[in-house]
């Protein structure tokens, strides 16, 4: 937190908005009471396990499960021959399509197995011992096949192919050729010869990034009861129980009424829960076996049969002026899908200029199936990648031309009206008033004193989408009100949506009751993903409040004896010449002016609003080691209105120190068996309290637009500078430009070595 | 299946019986035997430490011991901080600062923190992220849990 922020831009004043309160669910997680997924038990209760394959890549020619068919206490054993017939469908699920079809095999294999990890059989047994039991006695029949996992292998025309029925889609006719590489996605302005050609300076770079995960710190759990009546229950831990119900319907196509998702507290997420993995399989088990199955992932399983998210080949090209004026842009992003086509291409097409104005440009994005889990979502999903190329081609072209990185930046950023590559023109975004505040911070104004320590900076940008969201709410007499929310609340979104219900009526957030319910009791509601919550949901609850406000205006009027319109409304004090009462009084008189008070609103905010962050690092390297230490880093990022500054700045924290674990130490280690090496949490280092410092915040309030108290999505930005501001700290450090992640010692060493 | 063995232990305070096979780990039957679910399953290899319970006043992982290890032992987890129905200064704390977003790492991260501030009152903040390096959390960047573990040891002086 820093002592200037927020940094309003705004003369709108508010009661509750922008205050702290407690979180309401905050006593049950501080004494063990929550539920969480794996909390839930159920009479009757059997566990289930996975038998995942050994090889990245297989021909299944059979799957014998005689023998652990008998072992006492095993109850059901399922395997892809279970799926009904499936279609090739697409779904659109929040974060990004999925096809059905493909979605089935993830759960559970078939044909073939696409990489190691990726599930090809599922037990319930009595407890979770004997299912293990089981699943070491199932004997699969492999024929391994030759396996790819590095985009630009998978790229080849001579690449093991992992779909012979896959073709490139593209603005062009597809070729006739099996291939890995499902998507080209091609943007163009302006004339990018011509730009080139104007430019006094220009800088070209290839960069690469390793496969990260998402690593929520609780695994994926699921238990699933289908019933006797034909009903199917789930308690999952997802960042969408309506996805959750859509997908699993789908997959075992029954009708979305037949299936209840109940959504638990959710340990993490980051985009990695919102595809199913563990809800079907559970479900078709316990069709089987008649009982309730609880499905509990173990870390490695989390890591080699979860999505993390893409490993990238991107070559970026920029030319300027003498000045600093930016000329043209060109891209080039290969991004890996995983086993199966549909990764994070899109938006990182999208994302990797979208900082700037570029007259001349050319984007080109490709999406590549190698042999690792299905790449998905990670907070701003592909943007990271695309702006660890862009923001470091930038900064080199800054120090070229002798620029300062932040005036560069202030000179070619995208403001009010500036269209980004792919079309979309920008309204009111703060960009240009995070540059400011990063110009005036504190952190930028101290000099960086002391032997091997260098300073970067680094801008970052991601969407918020809109999607729908529903609520409903209820008065109570003691003047509290109920809020029933389908959004599944991971980092303190029930408090930030109460409060813009509590705002509107004018009571205090702590009145405000808020609920994450189930899917049969409250409307549709998309995922807790893309920035949307605050935003959407808290929308839906603004609107909630603007029809009780109404009724209750209707009410005051009925005991007053005069016309709703002439009833005063000031925060929660409602007059009418000299009688006044407040929301309180009325809650408590409401029985008896006619039927309970209730609300119910729907939302579903079409296009995106826009995120812009700015990030400030100073690192030290070791000499000998190679080892970048953290010395002070400063996240500035725009949030619009900060609905709650302490959840805004907690986003803004912890985004911040993934995007530090992305930079420096977090990546798949594969071997030459195409085997991921390092799947537990040892090994896969993400940071820990002692490798970070303190993380200061600024947070920026230029008011979006298209929401009613001016809110912006902040969950994901303040992932996507960190890797590109830490490159230029260590350049400034070092000397060494590192174009590829992790910039762990041994990859930081060789190339301070080879200086 | 190897038979089960009876063991009696101190949890919170309260002596609890319980049966557990030798192979059950001491989080396993917190959980699924005794309904203690405030402990959390991360990793199950003690990496993360999201099952940090208190064995005779130490932090431990309790995804690591065996249940049978506990027999005559004292353990106290998340379950037994508050007393009287009242929050602790710690808990208040980390309510407060904002000090989790999803929470599974919480218990794990309240119980380190109990038994370093009952051995260090006035610990820094290098021995606080030195002692709590054992707990992964992925949301805060750990910012507001080094405060209110900060605000827990002022509030103590």
């Amino acid at each position: 937190m820093s002592d200037n922020s927020p940094i309003s831009y705004s003369d709108k004043k508010y009661k509750v908005l922008g205050t702290r309160p407690v979180r309401h669910d905050g006593a049950d997680k501080v004494t063990g009471r929550a539920q969480y997924g794996a909390d839930v038990q159920l009479p009757g209760m059997t566990h289930g396990k996975v038998l995942r394959s050994p090889h990245p890549h297989a021909r299944i020619k059979g799957i014998d499960t005689s023998i652990a068919e008998k072992i006492d206490g095993v109850y059901a054993i399922a395997t892809g021959e279970d799926w009904p017939d499936l279609i090739d469908k697409v779904a659109e699920l929040g974060e990004g399509a999925v096809n059905l079809h493909d979605l089935a095999q993830n759960c559970l294999a078939v044909g073939k197995a696409l990489y190691k990890g990726h599930a090809i059989a599922a037990v319930a047994a009595r407890n979770v011992h004997i299912a293990e039991e089981a699943i070491a006695a199932i004997r699969v029949d492999y024929e391994v096949l030759p396996a790819v996992t590095c985009v630009l292998d998978a790229m080849k025309e001579d690449a093991p192919i992992l779909h012979p029925g896959l073709r490139t889609e593209t603005l062009d006719e597809p070729s006739d050729q099996p291939t890995n590489i499902d998507r080209h996605i091609h943007f163009e302005t302006g004339d990018i010869d011509a730009g080139f050609a104007a430019a006094d300076v220009i800088v070209e770079k290839e960069y690469k990034t390793a496969t990260v995960h998402q690593a929520y710190i609780e695994p994926q759990v699921s238990t699933a009861l289908w019933n006797e009546d034909g009903h199917l229950k789930i308690w999952t831990s997802t960042q969408g129980a309506f996805t959750a119900r859509q997908q699993t319907a789908e997959l075992l196509q029954l009708p979305v009424s037949k299936v209840t998702v109940t959504p638990c507290e959710i340990g993490g997420g980051f985009g990695g829960k919102i595809p199913v993995y563990l809800e079907p399989v559970a479900a078709i088990l316990s069709r089987k076996c008649g009982r309730p199955v609880k499905m509990t992932m173990q870390r490695d399983e989390v890591f080699e049969g979860t999505g993390p998210t893409p490993a990238t080949f991107m070559k970026v090209k920029l030319g300027a002026t003498r000045d600093g004026k930016l000329t043209a842009g060109q891209a080039y992003l290969a991004y890996e899908s995983g086993a199966f086509p549909g990764g994070m291409i899109g938006p990182g097409t999208m994302c990797v200029f979208s900082c700037v104005e570029l007259p001349n440009a050319v984007v080109d994005g490709y999406d590549v199936c190698v042999n690792k889990p299905k790449t998905q979502p990670y907070r701003a999903p592909g943007a990271t990648q695309a702006a660890f190329a862009f923001e470091s081609t930038f900064n080199e072209l800054a120090d070229q031309l002798k620029i300062d990185p932040i005036e560069i930046r202030q000179m070619n950023g995208v403001k009010e009206g500036s269209q980004r590559v792919d079309g979309p023109v920008y309204p009111r975004i703060g960009y240009l008033e995070c540059l400011d505040a990063a110009q005036k911070s504190a952190h930028w104004n101290t000099p960086l004193e002391g032997p091997n320590r260098g300073r970067g900076v680094a801008a970052g940008y991601w969407f918020n989408i809109g999607m729908k969201s529903s609520v409903s709410a209820s008065i109570n007499p003691d003047g509290t009100i109920h809020l029933l929310e389908g959004s599944t609340d991971i980092g303190g979104t029930r408090t930030s949506i109460a409060m813009q219900l509590a705002e509107t009526i004018g009571i205090p957030a702590e009145d405000v009751l808020p609920k994450v319910v189930d899917t049969d009791s409250v409307g549709y509601t998309d995922v807790t993903g893309g920035s949307r919550t605050t935003f959407a949901t808290g929308m839906a609850a603004h609107k909630v409040g603007l029809d009780l406000l109404q009724q209750l205006t209707a009410r005051v009027a009925f005991l007053w004896e005069c016309e709703p319109n002439e009833v005063q409304v000031d925060g929660d004090v409602y007059r009418y010449r000299s009688q006044q009462m407040t929301f309180k009084e009325l809650a408590a008189k409401l029985p008896e002016t006619g039927d309970p008070v209730i609300g119910r609103a729907s939302v579903s905010p079409e296009g995106s609003t826009n995120g812009f962050g700015v990030h400030i690092v100073d690192v030290e390297v070791d000499p000998d080691t190679a080892k970048v230490t953290i010395l002070r880093y400063t996240a500035i990022q725009d949030a619009g209105k900060a609905i709650h500054p302490s959840y805004v700045e907690g986003q803004m924290q912890g985004g911040a120190v993934q995007g530090i674990g992305w930079a420096l130490n977090e990546e798949y280690f594969y071997g030459a068996d195409h085997k991921m090496r390092n799947a537990s949490l040892l090994d896969y280092r993400i940071p820990t309290c002692l490798d970070v410092p303190m993380i200061d915040t600024i947070i920026v309030e230029v008011p979006n637009p298209a929401h009613p108290f001016g809110v912006r999505g902040v969950g994901e930005t303040p992932i996507v500078p960190p890797p590109a501001a830490i490159a230029e700290a260590i350049y400034q450090a070092t000397g060494v430009r590192m174009t590829e992640l992790p910039m762990s010692p041994p990859r930081l060493w060789k190339a301070m070595s080879q200086r | 299946m190897a038979k089960k063995q009876l063991i009696t232990a101190i949890i919170n305070g309260e002596e609890r019986e319980f049966a557990c096979e030798p192979r059950q780990s001491l989080l396993e039957v917190l959980r699924d035997s005794l309904q203690l679910t405030g402990a959390k399953e991360g990793c199950n290899n003690g990496n993360c430490g999201a099952c940090t319970v208190l064995l005779n006043g130490e932090p431990v992982v309790s995804c690591l011991v065996l249940a049978v290890e506990a027999e005559g032992a004292k353990i106290e987890t998340v379950e037994g901080i508050a007393a009287g129905g009242q929050l602790q200064p710690l808990q208040q704390c980390f309510l407060e600062g904002a000090a989790l977003q999803c929470g599974v790492c919480t218990p794990g991260f309240l119980m380190t923190t109990k038994a370093l501030l009952e051995r260090n009152p006035h610990p820094t903040e290098e021995e606080i992220r030195f002692q709590l390096a054992g707990n992964l959390c992925r949301c805060t960047g750990y910012d507001k849990i080094v405060r209110a573990v900060q605000a827990a040891a002022e509030g103590a002086k």
